[in-house]
């Protein structure tokens, strides 16, 4: 980690990449100049569409079909990367660089075992044979510290859990001993904790084995972190190129500060508005002893063996016009409880009263179906949330019609254009369909859409995990004004603490369908009382803590 | 003339007019109307649509049935047997049948006959047909100028009919852009145009041209030969058109309902549902279909001649085989679809959009008629007509082992059937089988270009 060296390892010059669509090219990576020093870590950081993928797929000859090179060099050690034979690229894939993708689930081969995928790469570029390459499977799947790695030789990818698929192809990607790792979004998948794990280990193989890295993530937090340069790379260009405390003390261009500045951080609960706190506010929603199991079946009959705790004896109050985040890793069972408490999955033991009226016990299902409007939900990923054969104000519209079906054709419309205006959109986004929109204003019609039925209560699950850091931004501020506006109260599920820390109220901790810690959001950031809690917070990057 | 209209005419024409309508509801939404423009700017996808219209035109025109009028009956073979549009065309074809077999364009028979010498003994020798080459004074030297001759006038009398119908097309083309009709022609000329136009026209100039020539000849000769009892081989081929197609859509009326219904049921609803359902087709997919089809058919043969007073006209029996097959036929094949669809549901049902409907409050049959249905329309526009060439020739193998549409139904697979044994004779007597190889294959090949170009363009993980 000795910061750029005299000779580069990896140098692009001038390098464009363009995709044919319809007989014309489109450029995505437009004249990008940098170089990776031998040992050095190099962060490429950009939002989606930037792309920083693209580079990173040109400079390993591995962009999809209408994919092209259009001009520019890449030098490996000296070496034009792009004048090299495909037969000769196979020999650099892999062995001089290694890669780590984003999504582990779908990188590894599902029907190989760990050891032989690992073995595969040692036979193909004659590093190791038989019995050595056994053994140097089970050292690599020791350095990147998967525990038991004897049991994971044979294991196969769906018997491990996604932090184990990552560490597996890391070690996969250093089985060639490449001297430049690429890393793209290596975390980007994964939770908090297992996100501090991986960069741990990449932090120590790469000071062990003296390896380049060349790091691209979405996540300054990460930059800080790992990284001895910084790139950001805005359309195509790097618009700033600079060593890691340079940028982060003196961001020059504008776009630099604009994300640095977005960044949500754990110290915006600090100056949060605890202005409401004076009177106590009014319960809305209150859950006690809330249980959602679901059954585990088995052998021809399906019985029931087993159960699984989704939500393990949760209870919550939610005060009226005020935000409680509901925090946990993914698997603790917070979107099984958020569906379940707009009664979208039932809920087996346990009390849900919904300003004063006792919602779990089933009444006619008009009578269910009526209670529904003072809560709706907002989805995580704006594109599956909409069905894309629909016009965008026949979805908005579509609660009006099954609940208020006494509401006419002309006041509907007026409604819908009335709500899209106030969600930010222009009223004639009313005509187009959704795939016409970017994934910020898909999530303003999914706000519409539940904010069209008057409701009083909003679950958000994870309305911004989906979105780039401005664009988050945006979507958060939009949400504090419809509060301030409308008076409206949102369980915010998320696990971003950053996210928590700027529009929350009161944080509940959810782990393994348990609530273990819960309180008012400075209290809980600042002075975490239960380990779990204190683990999550030492997990976040330093930089989001600032 | 009494016009009258057969079970499968009226269910026909019922499924033209609901293919229709579904067209006219696909004009008015973007999202269908995209893929389908993608459709039609493919080439081989409107050669085919172009091929498969002149044989949809040749079905309708053979669907529409009368009786012919009582006067007339003293003409025609059985004075009450019910004929169609198309018979009545093709009056000549139908009714000029020699003995037995005779080659194509022949003037002699196929067999040796004893024939009597103007000296009154006897000849073993070919006698003359009745029909085929009759006008001719002496075959042998006149029979090849004259099939020449009487080819060129025919081509040029159907390239005639082509410069009509490509003028008016033209024309068409031309007031609907407002163009100059010089410009357009033009543009045609050199390909230019969104849609092939130039690929079509020359189809259909193809068809034309060779309907034309096929049309002059069979007035003197017989085209495609005659078969054992004499008649004639083209006639029979273009009747068999109706029949096929009325097996590649009819199935479908039987099939889309319940692959539908209990698809979108089964996944939607899972439960107690989707196990009724999938253990009633998966029973239904163990039990050789062959042997479901022979089963219903003899049923219905079984039905029909204890109930003999009710079925009158050897047509009308004919038509409820037909029927029955189609209707049979369907019930064996709607559990692949079905378990398409299940599937696509089971998936949809999950997704955000679906559950939020449900937080908005939408009933059950609003969330399967809003979303569901529109999303998992493209298999099912995708599976229908992939399914329609497998049907035809599905007919064709089971006229072969007998258990197809009734003997008297002119039909490929039945011409393939009697084909079996004519080809064991020697010399072989092949024009049958040929004749039935050549419109069959066109037909289905043109349906598989087509289903093709449809799939590629609405099959969302092919798009893009």
């Amino acid at each position: 980690m000795t910061g750029a060296a005299s000779v580069p390892l990896l140098q692009v010059a001038n390098l464009r990449t363009g995709f044919l669509q319809g007989g014309e090219v489109v450029r995505a990576v437009d004249g990008v100049d940098f170089h990776v020093g031998a040992g050095e870590t190099f962060a490429l950081v950009g939002e989606s569409g930037s792309g920083k993928s693209v580079t990173a797929l040109s400079v390993l000859r591995l962009l999809p079909q209408n994919g092209r090179i259009l001009s520019g060099s890449v030098a490996l050690a000296g070496e034009d990367l792009l004048q090299l034979p495909e037969l000769m690229m196979g020999r650099v894939r892999g062995r001089r660089i290694g890669v780590i993708f984003q999504d582990p689930q779908t990188s590894l081969n599902p029907v190989l075992t760990v050891g032989t995928q690992i073995g595969e790469v040692l036979a193909w570029h004659g590093l190791r044979r038989g019995r050595a390459a056994a053994d140097r499977t089970l050292e690599l799947l020791e350095q990147v510290g998967l525990p038991e790695p004897r049991r994971a030789v044979s294991a196969y990818p769906h018997q491990l859990s996604g932090g184990m698929r990552q560490r597996v192809m890391i070690a996969i990607a250093l089985a060639g001993e490449p001297e430049l790792l690429i890393a793209d979004e290596p975390t980007t998948a994964l939770d908090v904790t297992l996100q501090a794990q991986i960069l741990a280990v990449l932090k120590t193989l790469q000071c062990d084995l003296g390896m380049a890295l060349w790091l691209i993530t979405h996540d300054l937090g990460i930059v800080a972190e790992m990284a001895d340069r910084v790139a950001v790379m805005q359309s195509g260009r790097i618009v700033e190129t600079a060593d890691c405390k340079r940028f982060f003390a003196r961001p020059e261009h504008p776009y630099s500060r604009q994300l640095l500045e977005r960044l949500p951080r754990l110290s915006a609960c600090r100056n949060h508005r605890d202005a409401g706190g004076d009177a106590p506010p009014l319960t809305l929603l209150e859950v006690r002893d809330f249980k959602v199991y679901y059954p585990v079946r088995k052998g021809v009959f399906q019985r029931v063996v087993d159960q699984v705790r989704a939500v393990d004896g949760v209870s919550l109050e939610l005060p009226r016009g005020r935000t409680l985040a509901l925090v946990g890793e993914s698997g603790c069972g917070k979107t099984t409880l958020g569906k379940a408490l707009l009664r979208l999955i039932d809920h087996n033991e346990g009390e849900l009263r919904y300003d004063g009226v006792n919602l779990s016990r089933p009444g006619s299902d008009d009578a269910q179906r009526r209670l529904r409007a003072p809560m709706q939900i907002v989805f995580q990923d704006p594109f599956s949330a909409m069905n894309p054969r629909m016009l965008v104000g026949d979805i908005i519209e579509e609660g009006l019609r099954a609940l208020r079906p006494e509401i006419g054709h002309d006041s509907r419309r007026e409604r819908v254009e009335t709500l899209l205006v106030s969600v930010g959109l222009p009223p004639d986004a009313r005509i187009r369909y959704p795939h016409e929109f970017s994934g910020g204003q898909r999530q303003r019609i999914c706000i519409a859409r539940a904010l069209a039925v008057e409701p009083r209560l909003l679950v958000c699950d994870e309305p911004t995990s989906a979105l780039d850091v401005s664009v988050q931004a945006q979507i958060l501020a939009l949400l504090v004004d419809l509060q301030r506006r409308l008076g409206l109260s949102y369980l915010f599920i998320t696990h971003d603490l950053g996210v928590v820390a700027e529009i929350a109220h009161e944080v509940a901790v959810m782990y393994q369908g348990r609530i273990v810690e819960q309180g008012p959001t400075a209290q809980v950031l600042l002075a975490p009382a239960h380990p779990y809690t204190r683990r999550l917070l030492a997990a976040v990057p330093k930089l989001r803590c600032g | 003339m009494i016009p009258t209209l057969f079970w499968t005419d009226g269910l026909f024409f019922l499924v033209l007019a609901m293919a229709g309508a579904l067209v006219l509801v696909m004009r008015r939404r973007e999202h269908f109307r995209r893929p389908w423009r993608t459709v039609s700017r493919s080439t081989p996808a409107m050669v085919s649509l172009v091929v498969i219209a002149v044989y949809l035109a040749v079905g309708i025109v053979d669907s529409v049935h009368f009786f012919p009028r009582a006067d007339a009956a003293g003409s025609a073979a059985g004075a009450n047997e019910p004929i169609s549009l198309l018979d009545h065309w093709l009056g000549g074809l139908r009714t000029r049948t020699e003995k037995t077999y005779s080659e194509p364009f022949a003037a002699y028979a196929y067999a040796k006959e004893h024939l009597p010498t103007a000296d009154g003994g006897q000849r073993w020798d070919y006698p003359r047909l009745t029909y085929g080459g009759a006008h001719l004074v002496d075959p042998e030297s006149e029979r090849v100028r004259d099939i020449a001759v009487t080819g060129v006038r025919g081509a040029g009398q159907g390239g005639l009919m082509w410069l009509i119908a490509a003028a008016g097309i033209a024309a068409l083309i031309a007031r609907s852009r407002r163009e100059p009709i010089g410009r357009v022609v033009h543009r045609v000329a050199r390909g230019q145009t969104p849609l092939p136009w130039r690929a079509m026209l020359l189809t259909l100039l193809l068809l034309c041209v060779g309907g034309g020539a096929i049309a002059e000849w069979s007035a003197h000769y017989h085209v495609f030969g005659t078969d054992k009892v004499g008649a004639d081989v083209l006639y029979q081929t273009i009747k068999s058109i109706r029949t096929g197609l009325l097996i590649g859509t009819l199935t479908t009326f039987v099939t889309l309902p319940l692959a539908l219904v209990l698809g979108l049921a089964a996944g939607y609803f899972r439960g107690w549902a989707d196990d009724l359902i999938q253990y009633l087709y998966t029973t239904l997919n163990s039990i050789p279909h062959v042997l479901l089809i022979a089963a219903a058919i003899l049923l219905t043969q079984v039905y029909m001649a204890k109930h003999e007073e009710a079925f009158a006209s050897l047509a009308l029996r004919a038509d409820l085989r037909l029927l029955f097959l189609c209707l049979i036929l369907g019930l064996t094949n709607w559990t692949g679809l079905c378990r398409l669809l299940r599937a696509e549901t089971l998936k949809l049902r999950e997704l955000e959009y679906v559950q939020a409907a449900r937080a908005l409050g939408v009933r059950d049959h609003g969330i399967l008629l809003r979303h569901i249905l529109p999303n998992v329309f493209h298999i099912v526009l995708i599976s229908v007509v992939l399914d329609f060439s497998g049907l035809v020739l599905a007919e064709a193998v089971l006229s072969y082992i007998n258990i197809g549409v009734d003997p008297t139904t002119e039909s490929w697979g039945n011409m393939i059937n009697s084909a079996r044994l004519e080809l064991a004779r020697e010399p072989p007597v092949w024009w049958s089988l040929a004749a039935a190889f050549v419109f069959m294959f066109t037909l289905v090949l043109a349906a598989n270009l087509f289903a093709d170009a449809v799939r590629d363009a609405l099959d969302p993980r092919r798009a893009e």
